[in-house]
């Protein structure tokens, strides 16, 4: 069982107000998007949730133990990769397991099997910058899940690759997500990239943001790209636009 | 390949460079242009070299083992000060602006003051060269630690990591072009500050050996222990470039 929820937070900078009595829940194995603008407090609602910053009122819960202002419990992928330039690939994805305490031999073999998994075999030895960008995105990801195999959280995790790469990215990320079962919430402002990907859509609108509305995407898994031209696709994606709109 | 051939080129160009003074130079001395005396020619300088050769490795010899001493003692200083710095922003608030005012002391004008205090042994001259060694590693290394990306701290954090593991996963191999860098400059300073300390009383080195060469109007010898001194302030700065490709081996790597 691996379930998170969080429960009536609200968050302020500086006396302004970011988010506001935010509630949600991320079930066993489900995707789950948080879409809404840029600077919208979707950042800010994801260090509640890493327990990088605490709330002023509202509380996080992972498995029924509440985690609210405790790093430690869920990590997360952003849009930079974040690897760190002078340790190769696999001792990069080993990191989470050697700041636990683990040896480093003993990190090393413990992720090389995944290696495979996630589309990186023959990476283990290289740095961060012989890679390009999609596949460092991919030793990030593998970082993330070495971590935590239950709870990831993703922070617009492909917006700054290229269109193409993006895509190539999705279908990617659709195949590993029918292998690894990681319950996911994962922060976006692209409404396709929510659609396609999720099973639940949580919309933040507004200042300061609030979760407005719940869209559940039927569509069943495993996704393939060309979902994303359908009607039931267009359906989805013109209720959400009508509910940003308002 | 396009690249070495490039650096090839580079090199060529600064040795033709070299050769046009040397020539220059000896034409000046030959031609009677400055009094032999006083300007010696390279030639001169070359024979004075190899004449004075033995005395001049025993010399250089007591120099370098100051100048690694002092070295050795003002990068560990240099670096442990940055380290605390970093740590207790207490001590930054309170030894940085004591740490920039030692180096507004002219090496020169403190080293007789060393003298009196420790004598003419070795021991003021390696105070000296920690003097003159620890700044630029505190300042570089601290800089380094400083400019630690926000971003992957955080992330760190959020995996559990704790002060020491984000220092010894980010920090500390973060700074360390900077601490090369650092390390660079103070090599050079080492070798700088060893022949400056001898100048102002000693038994044996390089400064020493000037200082009397100088009192025998010896302009060629003089000559000849200047290139030496340069000679070896490039070698060790060379050998730091060695030590920091070798320490650092993905700034190396290319693109793929």
């Amino acid at each position: 069982m691996s379930e998170l929820i969080v429960k009536n937070v609200h968050k302020s900078y500086d006396g302004r107000e970011i988010i506001r009595g935010i509630n949600l829940t991320l079930h066993e194995g489900e995707l789950v998007c948080l879409l809404g603008v840029s600077g919208g407090g979707k950042t800010t609602l994801f260090n509640v949730i890493s327990g990088l910053t605490a709330p002023e009122q509202g509380q996080v819960f992972l498995d029924g133990e509440e985690i609210t202002g405790k790093p430690g419990k869920i990590s997360y992928m952003l849009q930079k990769d974040l690897l760190l330039p002078y340790r190769t690939i696999e001792d990069n994805v080993a990191l989470p397991l050697m700041i636990r305490g683990m040896k480093k031999k003993d990190a090393r073999a413990q992720v090389a099997p995944y290696f495979a998994e996630f589309g990186l075999e023959g990476t283990e030895k290289k740095y961060p910058r012989q890679l390009s960008g999609g596949m460092r995105q991919r030793a990030a990801l593998m970082r993330t899940y070495m971590f935590s195999r239950n709870v990831a959280l993703l922070d617009e995790p492909f917006s700054a690759l290229d269109t193409i790469t993006k895509s190539a990215m999705h279908t990617w990320y659709l195949n590993i997500m029918e292998q690894i079962h990681l319950s996911t919430l994962f922060i976006t402002h692209d409404i396709d990239e929510a659609i396609l990907l999720s099973d639940r859509i949580y919309l933040l609108t507004g200042q300061p943001g609030e979760i407005t509305t719940e869209i559940i995407i039927k569509e069943p898994k495993p996704r393939r790209k060309d979902f994303t031209l359908t009607e039931d696709f267009l359906r989805y994606k013109r209720q959400i636009l009508e509910k940003i709109g308002e | 390949m396009k690249r070495k051939l490039q650096s090839i080129t580079r090199r060529i160009n600064t040795i033709a460079a070299i050769v046009v003074i040397l020539v220059v130079w000896q034409c000046v001395s030959v031609l009677g242009v400055v009094p032999k005396y006083m300007l010696p020619s390279p030639v001169q300088v070359f024979q004075a070299f190899v004449e004075d050769f033995p005395l001049l490795m025993e010399n250089s010899r007591v120099t370098l083992l100051e100048a690694a001493i002092g070295l050795g003692c003002g990068v560990a200083f240099g670096f442990t000060m940055a380290v605390l710095m970093d740590r207790f922003e207490f001590l930054y608030q309170a030894f940085y602006p004591l740490v920039v005012l030692t180096q507004t002391i002219p090496t020169v004008a403190i080293a007789p003051l060393l003298v009196l205090w420790f004598g003419y042994e070795m021991l003021p001259k390696i105070i000296l060269i920690v003097i003159a060694t620890f700044f630029p590693v505190t300042v570089g290394v601290l800089d380094g630690f400083r400019s630690a990306d926000r971003d992957t701290m955080n992330l760190l954090r959020s995996m559990g990591a704790g002060k020491l593991q984000i220092f010894r996963y980010v920090k500390l191999p973060g700074a360390m072009s900077q601490f090369f860098a650092s390390l660079r400059i103070s090599a050079a300073y080492s070798v700088v500050g060893a022949v400056i300390s001898e100048w102002l009383g000693g038994f044996s080195g390089l400064g020493v050996y000037m200082t009397r060469v100088k009192k025998a109007f010896a302009f060629d010898k003089m000559f000849a222990v200047i290139f030496l001194i340069s000679i070896i302030s490039l070698l060790l700065m060379k050998l730091v470039d060695v030590l920091q490709k070798k320490s650092m081996p993905w700034e190396d790597i290319k693109h793929e």
